[in-house]
Parts: C-alpha cells; sequence; structure tokens
C-alpha cells in the first residue's frame, strides 16, 4: 500500500464539501433547540431546499439565486411547522415527523421535470495569492462561498447566542418560557422567528447538496442527512463550535474511509461505514463526563407554551 | 368478462387454479421498491409496465404501488393488491420474496412474479437478468479506454450479483489490457447521491479515469462529467447526466419478459417458472456506444455483445482461479448457474479484501 497517493489537501477539501450541508443544517436547529422547540422536519425542510434551490439555479442560471431559493424554501415549510407546533401547539414530535414525510413528498413532485437536468456551475473562490498556495490553497482557499458563508454563520451565531442581548433572550425564552413570558418577551414570536432561521439553514444545507456537493438533482437524495444534523446538535451539546466539529468528524470519516477503501486498505468496508457513527458516540461519551450542566439540553425543549394570565 | 372472472373463482374453488383457462381482460399490478423517478432500477420496471399497456392495448389495465418498503408494508401492499382484482402481480425487489410467497398462498388463483428472488410456488415465478454478461461487455471498455490504467468501481453491499458483477467487469478488462488495476470502494448504499458522489471523487482523486458502479443513483455519472473523465450508466440511460462521460450503459430491460407473462396469463399458458436471462433475449440491453470510443473498441465490444448472445462466449470460461490463487475453473470450463448464484469470492488479481 502506498500512502503517498492520498493527497491531504484533496482529502480535507472534499471533507470540507461533505461536512457543509451538515454544518448548515445543525446550526439553524441548534438555534431552534435553543429557543425550546424540537423540529424533526430538518430532513423534509433540506430535501425541499435541495429542489428549491436546484430549480431556481436552472431556471434563472444564477447558482446565487439558487441559494436564496433554497434557504426561502427552508423558511416557508418551517413556517407550516411553525403554524401548528407553536401557534395551534401540536404535538412537536408528531408534527416534525409529519414535516419530514411531506417535504420529501413534496420535493418529490415538484422536482419531476428537473431529474436528470444540469446544474448551473457554481464558481469556486479564487483569491489571487491565496487560491496558489501549494497546500492551504487547495484545502482553505478554493472552495465555493458557501463554505465561507458556513464558517461565518459558525461565529455569528456564537457571538449572537453567547454574546448579544437578543440571543440571551432566546435562551431565556428556551430555559423557562414562563418567566420569559412574565418579564415581557413574546415568546410564539421568538419562537416562530428561530424556527424560521432553522428552516432557512436546512433549506440552505439541502440547496449546497443539490448545487455544490452531487451536482444534480434526484429523489430522495438527501438521504438521511437531516437526522444526521439533528444527531449533531446533540453531540454539539447545543454550542456553534461544537456542531462545527461535529459535522466535519462526520465528513470527515466519511471522506477519509473512502480513499482509505480506494487505496486498498484491507478493513472491512462495513467497519469503515460505521466510523463516522461510532466517532460520533465517543465524543458523545467524552464529552458527557465533563461539566455535566452545561451539557444539558434547554430546559423548554419540546414543552408548547401557552400564554397565561 | 364477468363471466370470464367468475368462471376463473369456480376453477379456482375447484383447486384448478394454476390450470389453462384464456382472458378477456386482464389486470396487472406492479409493486416498486424507490419511486418512480429514480432514474434507475425502479424506473426501468415502470417502462416494463408501460410496455405491457402499450403492447396489449385494451386487454390489459396496468396498475402500480411506487415506495413500498421491503418488509411488513409490501404484505399489506401485495394483499390490497390481490383483493383488488389483480390477475398478475410484480414483486420487484428482492426483499418482496417472503412476503410475496406468503400473500400467494392466500390467493391461489392470482399469479406472481418475483424479481431476483429463489423461493417459487405455484403461483409464484422468479425472474432476473444475467447482468455480468453486460459488465464482461463494459470491462472490455473499460480496459481499452483508460490511460491510467486504473478502473473505480464504486459498489454497494457485498451480495453474489454485486461480487458477479466486480469479477466479471475485471476479467474482460484483463484480458484486454494486462496492467488494469480495479480500485473498489463499497459505500454500504443502494442510494445515497452525496456519499457517491464523494466516492468517485476519492476513486478519481487517486488515479481512475473510468469509472464504473453498482448503485442506483447518476451521481458518479455527474461526477466523471464535471471531472471530464468516463463512466457508465447503470440500470438506465444516464447520458442526460453524463453527456461526455458515459460511454454506455448496461440497461435493464424487462419489457419483453413482461409483455411475455402477461400475454400467457391473458392465453391462459402462464405456468410457475425461473427466469435467468441476459442479453440473447434482450434482458440485458446497452445504451448507444459514445462517439468518444474508437471504432475498432466499439467492432470488439459489439463482438462480444452478439458471441454472448449467440452463446458462443460466456464471461466465466477458465481458466479462472480465485484471488487466494486456488482454481475455480479449468481451461474451458464454463461457470454453472449454482456457483454464479452464490458468489462470494473475488477472482486472481483484484486486491483488496471482499467485505463479508
Amino acid at each position: 500500500m502506498d500512502l503517498s497517493v492520498l493527497n491531504p489537501a484533496a482529502i480535507g477539501a472534499a471533507l470540507i464539501v461533505a461536512a457543509t450541508p451538515l454544518l448548515f443544517a445543525a446550526l439553524g436547529e441548534l438555534v431552534v433547540e435553543k429557543s425550546g422547540v424540537l423540529n424533526l422536519g430538518v430532513e423534509g425542510m433540506m430535501i425541499v431546499g435541495a429542489i428549491a434551490g436546484f430549480a431556481a439555479a436552472v431556471e434563472t442560471g444564477s447558482p446565487l439565486l439558487g441559494v436564496v431559493a433554497s434557504a426561502a424554501a427552508g423558511a416557508t415549510l418551517s413556517a407550516v411547522f411553525a403554524f401548528f407546533a407553536l401557534i395551534l401547539m401540536a404535538n412537536q414530535v408528531a408534527t416534525g415527523l409529519a414535516l419530514t414525510m411531506f417535504g420529501l413528498g413534496l420535493a418529490a413532485m415538484l422536482g419531476q421535470p428537473y431529474s436528470g437536468m444540469p446544474a448551473p456551475e457554481f464558481p469556486a473562490l479564487s483569491l489571487p495569492v491565496l487560491s496558489d498556495l501549494p497546500f492551504f490553497g487547495r484545502l482553505l482557499f478554493s472552495h465555493d462561498p458557501l463554505v465561507y458563508l458556513s464558517l461565518a454563520l459558525t461565529a455569528g451565531t456564537w457571538l449572537w447566542l453567547g454574546r448579544s442581548r437578543a440571543g440571551l433572550i432566546l435562551r431565556a425564552v428556551g430555559e423557562n418560557h414562563h418567566a420569559a413570558h412574565a418579564i415581557g418577551y413574546r415568546v410564539t414570536a421568538i419562537r416562530f422567528a428561530a424556527v424560521l432561521f432553522g428552516g432557512a439553514c436546512a433549506g440552505l444545507g439541502g440547496g449546497y447538496l443539490a448545487l455544490v456537493q452531487t451536482p444534480l438533482w434526484v429523489e430522495g437524495m438527501t438521504a438521511g442527512r437531516g437526522w444526521i444534523a439533528l444527531a449533531i446538535v446533540v453531540f454539539a451539546s447545543w454550542r456553534p463550535w461544537r456542531a462545527l466539529l461535529g459535522a466535519y468528524v462526520f465528513g470527515g470519516v466519511t471522506i477519509v474511509q473512502l480513499n482509505l477503501q480506494a487505496l486498498g486498505v484491507s478493513i472491512q468496508s462495513q467497519y469503515l461505514s460505521m466510523t463516522p457513527y461510532l466517532a460520533t458516540i465517543l465524543v458523545l461519551v467524552l464529552i458527557s463526563g465533563e461539566r455535566r450542566r452545561a451539557a444539558e439540553a434547554p430546559a423548554c425543549l419540546g414543552k408548547p407554551f401557552r400564554a397565561e394570565g | 368478462m364477468k363471466l370470464t372472472r367468475t368462471l376463473l373463482a369456480a376453477a379456482a374453488a375447484l383447486g384448478l387454479a394454476g390450470a389453462a383457462a384464456a382472458a378477456d381482460k386482464i389486470k396487472v399490478g406492479f409493486i416498486y421498491v424507490g419511486p418512480v423517478g429514480d432514474f434507475g432500477w425502479s424506473y426501468q420496471h415502470d417502462q416494463g409496465r408501460q410496455a405491457i399497456e402499450a403492447a396489449l392495448g385494451d386487454k390489459v389495465e396496468t396498475t402500480y404501488l411506487e415506495s413500498v418498503p421491503e418488509g411488513p408494508d409490501a404484505e399489506r401492499a401485495l394483499r390490497q393488491m390481490a383483493r383488488a382484482g389483480h390477475d398478475l402481480i410484480f414483486a420487484t425487489s428482492f426483499g418482496f420474496m417472503n412476503p410475496t410467497l406468503k400473500v400467494a398462498k392466500q390467493f391461489p388463483n392470482v399469479k406472481f412474479e418475483h424479481a431476483t428472488g429463489y423461493k417459487r410456488a405455484h403461483n409464484v415465478s422468479t425472474y432476473s437478468a444475467r447482468f455480468y454478461e453486460g459488465r464482461h461487455v463494459i470491462g472490455l471498455i473499460a480496459g481499452r479506454m483508460t490511460k491510467t490504467n486504473t478502473i473505480g468501481y464504486i459498489a454497494s453491499f457485498p451480495i453474489p450479483e454485486v461480487v458477479r458483477g466486480i469479477n466479471a467487469a475485471y476479467l474482460a478488462a484483463k484480458s484486454v489490457n494486462p496492467d488494469v488495476k480495479f480500485k473498489i470502494v463499497w459505500v454500504n448504499t443502494w442510494f445515497d447521491p452525496g456519499k457517491e458522489a464523494d466516492a468517485a471523487n476519492a476513486l478519481i482523486e487517486q488515479g481512475a479515469d473510468v469509472i464504473m458502479q453498482h448503485t442506483d443513483s447518476p451521481a458518479p455519472m455527474t461526477v466523471a462529467e464535471e471531472k471530464g473523465i468516463f463512466a457508465f450508466g447503470q440500470a438506465s440511460d444516464m447520458k442526460r447526466f453524463g453527456p461526455n462521460a458515459q460511454l454506455t450503459a448496461i440497461i435493464d430491460n424487462w419489457a419483453p419478459y413482461y409483455v411475455r407473462r402477461a400475454k400467457a396469463v391473458l392465453d391462459g399458458t402462464w405456468e410457475s417458472a425461473d427466469t435467468w436471462d441476459g442479453i440473447a433475449s434482450g434482458m440485458v440491453a446497452f445504451a448507444p456506444f459514445s462517439e468518444r470510443i474508437p471504432p475498432e473498441v466499439r467492432a470488439e465490444a459489439q463482438a462480444a455483445i452478439e458471441a454472448i448472445a449467440a452463446g458462443k462466449l460466456h464471461p466465466f470460461t477458465g481458466p479462472i482461479r480465485r484471488q487466494d490463487g486456488s482454481v475455480w475453473l479449468k481451461e474451458g470450463e464454463v461457470a454453472d448457474d449454482a456457483t454464479l448464484a452464490g458468489m462470494n469470492f473475488y477472482v486472481e488479481g483484484i486486491e483488496g479484501e471482499l467485505p463479508k
């Protein structure tokens, strides 16, 4: 076996691409859950974002409009969830599951005319000096703009949740909605906004999959990524940077195992395929030991809120 | 028609279910494991259904249920179809095997056809295609077309069907290009466009310039197009996903078989049987060869197709050794169907270990 065939920069770049849809979806869901809402419809919002983005990009010829459309579609679908779960106070788990099924079916229907169409190419970033750097050029400085958006979003979410007044209010709503209500915050409106943000992020993740990673449209193409994103939120114990770590660990192990197989490493492929999940479990076990309180879920997660008094 | 149905029912009641009885009009049902729009496996089965309608016109009525999960749901779907008065039901995925047998027992006068399975009954037939014949032909082309002598193979699950395909393609490629190497990546899924695309990228990164796949989505074809290399379509013509990349595609052509079986029910000549057809009957077909294949290679591939169709060439003809060096087939010996059906080893020359 010749390990020198492996190009770490290329593997690293592929890892980032594989992780980005997961990162978008996980960040969105993280904010939603911080506000005390559990939306299990991530898979449905991702796939609707995927077809909306793909269709818009094909129709207009602009990948940028495609990205906008995928975020808008994800947010629109999440508004359906918010209406049932927050306004009508339907069970959040059931509503979220229904949203996933609805999204998969809706995307399949909308997507029929777009199967097999080529997507307009998403231009990669090309920086004058940086992109030509020997190793880091390929690894870090020749991605499409969405990769950098996902990183900026991670930093932004971290700053906003932890360092801003608005973020504090959102967390307060998620930790104790009655107290937040009592001091005058509009719990339902805040949660509605969080759900919309989560939907837009999930839609972006789906759009990235259809416009950059694959790039094509096929029915059911998210293939469970929405569920992985949900797992990453728990793995991250509701912290943005850990969500980034989770997405990159998951994407990374997948990419590395595919490359090792292509290299002819004689490990049973089932073990290689399960490594991302094993790594997730391992990290979960490791972080559950330390600072137990901080790793806890928002106290009002999944509880319906009815304004009283 | 009502009279015929009554007569049929009466015949069934008398225990003459299998007996010949011609019908004026029949109802044919299909159960698919995936969406009709997968542009692969289920899509091709649905093409077969449409062919029945085209061939038999108003003598037949067809219906289908798509995305039926393998397991208890399949049994419910099958029973529903049988109860709705279907005369012939095609269950088109391996995992529908036991539900089909179970429901067939309860509806002895309904005929069932199960794809890729091995359990039969007096009213249950099985059918499959010799896709390894197609793999032989694309293996020849791949061996000639590769410049890096590296062919990337995206495999799904280590079941005999897939292993057979790898072996057939490798032996054919090796026969025209002794330096050829296969890099095989198992993705452990039938359908995950993102992962299939990642696998294709990993293979290309490591020098593969021709990609073969045994997974259902067109994602590897899209990647091949983007990277400017070659690939082969799977189950269906995938040219629209890779207008420059696709050299040809193995097409699962169920239509002639489906029309024949539906006709047999109409004529009252249907009998339980096991069918494993290949290129000769047209069940395994090819998409038009790409202009980018040189004429002499095209002629070579065409000759192989004709030789297989005529029964003069078997893709597994000795001498062939197993990966561990032991003799599988002696000089001139041809593999028997039983060994092929249960193939669980790589042939000599393939690197890497076959997952269990």
